[in-house]
């Protein structure tokens, strides 16, 4: 009898999991095709990438060719999607090289500022929301709330110069643009691709000192956007609870304070804090675009923008898949910590 | 208190921290905009930056003065001789250069150099195929005589200014043919390695470079002639002027290359840093399509040269960077026009359209670049064009987006920046005065096709141009043929590119040529 219900749960999990597999199969699919599509209809000539504006009609043609956009628009998406289910992206215009190499280079740069500007954005954001919900109308609620509204609606290129401005130039507190000075660029070997960390693998100190300085300004700046986010957020779900009859029983049975705010009422907030932090995280490995050309950050966004720019398809096909994967990756990854968190949503 | 404290020593320890952080002594850091970059292939290298890279780092037969252009010498060739007829060159290779492989450089690795050119065929190949070289009998025509002998033979007898200015093109430079062909793979003459690989023999060697990041080059210490004054050239990646101005204020970067004309203006009267100016090869125009049924009008090209505030968009908009020029070829060039006809005169764009029935004006568009300073520039010309009663639309687009349509010939104006491919007059020439064939599907589309001109006199006087040997009689052709085509062509050409620099005042001998294979590192001293 046991046996028997460890088969079918057995079998259940199993469809479960063949079920999501053919779900993400056919997000990929659909992405990969969206891609494409706009990819060929955009008024851009993608052989202009390759061969330039002067090259004689023979140059052009062959280049064209080689690129297959002589076969018709489905032959051409079937071709692509044999060779990236053999994991070959192909070659980027711009860079001369494997678009998979291309990524792993630039994806680490804006991963390390999207994790310290996500950190910066979870230990000033929530505590922040937490104080303007409890004081809610207080003066701390109103500063709090502005700062939010500020940095929802202030454009990050024009804060960015300020900042680079004001800490770079002016008070000379803060390293300018780059992800270290010129003078230590090139000598550690990339690892893993993030500075801070393959600096400590070669033991070169002093630069993990100069690859940090260098991302505060950054990081602290896109971790002002996604702060604000955070912050409003974690205040609309405190009032929400406070609001509750349970936090008025713990009032009255006497628990103290602190207590009430950080373990009941918070601890129910968690819960859905850990999809806002996610899909903020998820949105900052994205890549911005203007805070990584302002601060010559050569990262996934400017990355990105520059192969659209330039109809190098490959790039941006990679591209999209690496952003797409990430997505899909975060929101399995918050649906499972949910399950963790919340019985119910088991 | 406490946590005051410990704020306090943070700050103090940035301050040193960058404080001491300046370029160092024996290197020279570039801010430059080096996205253009995608490849480091000399016989496929057609980019601004790519061809600054190639200058510095690759030697090829001949040099021109950069102040001079038409006063040429031997770099890799000692000398050369050209045969009566006006068809064979014969080139004495220098002795005693040496890659910086180590690897001698002789008559092997030049030949190799020119006829990989022609046989990889990428998209600069036609500098040196226009000579009649194709894959099949370029073995024939560009030879080895001895070891430190190369013979040339060309299709016509070319004014063999043409033939030597192409030389000194970066398609002409000279690589180290063991170390190219050691890294071949499947007959592909090196090409899949070179594209991010270095094999020259110039003053300065490949380090390292990350695509739209960063390009690093060394001393090359096997160099010939004068070697390089610091060890190392760092050019960093930065696309936003106001950033680049923010680095160099502060002396992080040693030269600013795209400054602005805010930047530029910002920074007047800064003791620290220097302006430098250098006229470049490009000029600005716009296009005029014949398809479109007014522009083809005579009367309608005429008016609208006639609708360009020329001195007031060189004052404002272009501050310094371009200067008024109004002839296909630019300064500095055989045969260069200098004179400028047209002014901003609306009385007489009317009295032109009055005479071509469209005293109401018209309707027209404009496939404009969404750049600065294009962007700046359509308004400018919208403006004016409006004073004579014409509504110009403006379409504003990415450069490959514009690019395609212009190509296409589906735009009715296009506002465009043009770059000379090498020293000669017939650069130009071959793109604004010739269209040997007119028809949709033609095989050659220069300028004067995408605009849909069809001059089959203008060619032949182009080409015929071209063949004059006499240098004082070829330079009347380009002059006579510029007057032609400055009144009759519906290219509106307008200005003359100058290239700004800023730079550290402590830096010196930084030489600005007159195209960008021609700015050179090696004296620089800081």
């Amino acid at each position: 009898m046991t046996q028997f219900l460890t088969q079918k749960r057995l079998k259940k999990t199993a469809l479960k999991i063949l079920k999501f597999l053919l779900m993400v199969a056919i997000t990929f699919l659909g992405l990969l095709l969206i891609t494409f599509l706009i990819g060929r209809v955009v008024p851009i000539d993608p052989v202009l990438a390759v061969v330039g504006d002067k090259a004689s009609h023979e140059v052009y043609e062959r280049a064209r060719i080689a690129m297959g956009l002589n076969l018709p628009l489905w032959q051409q998406f079937l071709i692509y999607l044999s060779s990236v289910l053999r994991g070959d992206f192909g070659t980027s215009v711009l860079t001369a090289k494997p678009v998979f190499e291309d990524i792993l280079r630039v994806f680490p740069a804006t991963m390390e500022l999207a994790f310290l500007a996500t950190l910066f954005g979870i230990f000033v954001g929530i505590p922040l929301g937490v104080i303007s919900a409890v004081k809610r109308g207080g003066f701390l609620d109103h500063v709090s709330r502005v700062v939010g509204l500020l940095g929802y609606s202030l454009p990050i290129f024009w804060l960015a110069l300020l900042a680079l401005m004001i800490f770079y130039a002016k008070l000379d507190l803060l390293p300018g643009p780059g992800r270290v000075d010129v003078f230590y660029d090139g000598i550690v070997t990339p690892v893993t691709g993030f500075m801070l960390i393959d600096s400590i693998l070669a033991g070169e100190w002093e630069i993990f000192w100069n690859a940090l300085y260098h991302l505060i300004m950054p990081a602290t700046l896109l971790g002002y956007f996604s702060m604000a986010y955070i912050s409003r957020m974690t205040r609309s779900f405190m009032i929400e609870q406070l609001r509750q009859e349970y936090i008025l029983t713990a009032r009255v049975k006497g628990v103290a304070e602190w207590k009430v705010i950080w373990g009941h009422a918070f601890g129910n907030c968690a819960i859905p804090l850990i999809t806002v932090v996610a899909l903020s995280f998820g949105a900052l490995l994205e890549g911005s675009v203007l805070t990584e050309t302002i601060f010559a950050w050569p990262g996934l966004g400017l990355y990105l923008t520059n192969s659209l720019l330039n109809a190098d398809m490959n790039a941006v096909l990679g591209s999209t898949i690496v952003v797409g994967s990430i997505f899909l990756g975060i929101n399995i990854f918050s649906d499972i910590l949910y399950k963790v968190f919340d019985p119910r949503a088991r | 208190m406490k946590k005051l404290c410990f704020l306090a020593i943070v700050l103090f320890l940035f301050s040193f921290q960058t404080a001491i952080a300046k370029t160092p002594a024996d290197t020279l850091v570039i801010a430059n905009s080096i996205d253009d970059i995608i490849t480091l292939d000399p016989a496929e290298i057609f980019e601004f930056s790519g061809a600054e890279y190639a200058g510095n780092t690759y030697d090829r037969l001949i040099g021109y003065d950069v102040d001079n252009v038409s006063n040429i010498y031997g770099v890799v060739a000692e000398s050369w001789t050209i045969s009566p007829d006006g068809k064979t060159y014969v080139f004495k290779i220098r002795k005693g250069i040496k890659f910086a492989s180590g690897n001698q450089l002789t008559a092997d690795d030049v030949v190799f150099s020119l006829q990989r050119v022609i046989k990889l065929d990428k998209s600069p190949a036609f500098i040196l195929s226009q000579f009649g070289f194709t894959p099949e009998n370029v073995a024939e025509k560009i030879s080895k005589v001895d070891d430190y002998t190369v013979k040339v033979v060309v299709n016509k007898a070319y004014a063999p200014t043409f033939f030597l200015y192409c030389m000194t093109s970066t398609a002409g430079s000279i690589v180290d043919k063991k170390d190219v062909l050691a890294h071949e793979k499947d007959g592909d003459l090196g090409y899949g390695w070179l594209k991010t690989a270095y094999a020259g023999s110039g003053p300065f060697k490949l380090k390292a470079w990350k695509a739209s990041e960063s390009l690093i080059l060394d001393r090359n210490d096997n160099y010939w002639g004068n070697k390089a004054k610091l060890k190392r050239v760092f050019t960093r990646h930065i696309s936003e002027s106001s950033t680049q101005r923010l680095l160099l204020e502060k002396g992080d970067v040693d030269i600013a290359r795209n400054l602005g004309p805010d930047d530029i203006k910002g920074l007047a009267g800064n003791k620290n840093i220097v302006i430098r100016k250098k006229a470049k090869g490009a000029v600005w125009y716009l296009g005029l399509n014949q398809k479109n049924k007014y522009l083809k009008i005579p009367q309608v090209r005429q008016a609208l040269k006639y609708l360009i505030d020329y001195k007031g968009m060189e004052a404002t908009i272009l501050n310094g960077k371009a200067t008024i020029h109004q002839a296909f070829l630019p300064k500095g060039f055989l045969g260069a026009l200098e004179e400028t006809p047209f002014s901003l005169n609306v009385a007489k764009a009317k009295a032109l359209l009055k005479e071509a029935g469209l005293e109401n004006g018209f309707t027209v568009t404009m496939d404009t670049r969404n750049n600065e300073p294009t962007t700046s520039m359509a308004i400018a010309i919208q403006g004016t064009f409006a004073l004579a009663g014409i509504k110009l639309e403006i379409i504003p687009g990415e450069g490959k987006q514009t690019l395609t349509k212009y190509r296409a010939r589906n735009h009715d104006i296009y506002i465009g920046r043009w770059g000379p491919d090498y020293m000669d007059p017939h650069t130009n020439a071959d793109t604004f005065a010739r269209n040997p064939d007119n028809s949709d599907d033609a095989k050659s589309k220069p300028l004067a096709w995408r605009n849909a001109w069809d001059i089959p006199e203008m060619t032949k006087k182009a080409d015929a141009a071209v063949l004059e040997r006499d240098t004082a009689k070829r330079a009347k052709m380009y002059l006579d043929l510029q007057r032609e085509h400055q009144q009759v062509s519906p290219f509106v050409i307008m200005f003359q590119d100058i290239e700004i620099l800023a730079e550290r005042a402590n830096v010196k001998g930084f030489i600005l040529g007159p195209s960008f294979d021609s700015n050179f590192y090696w004296n620089v001293t800081k």
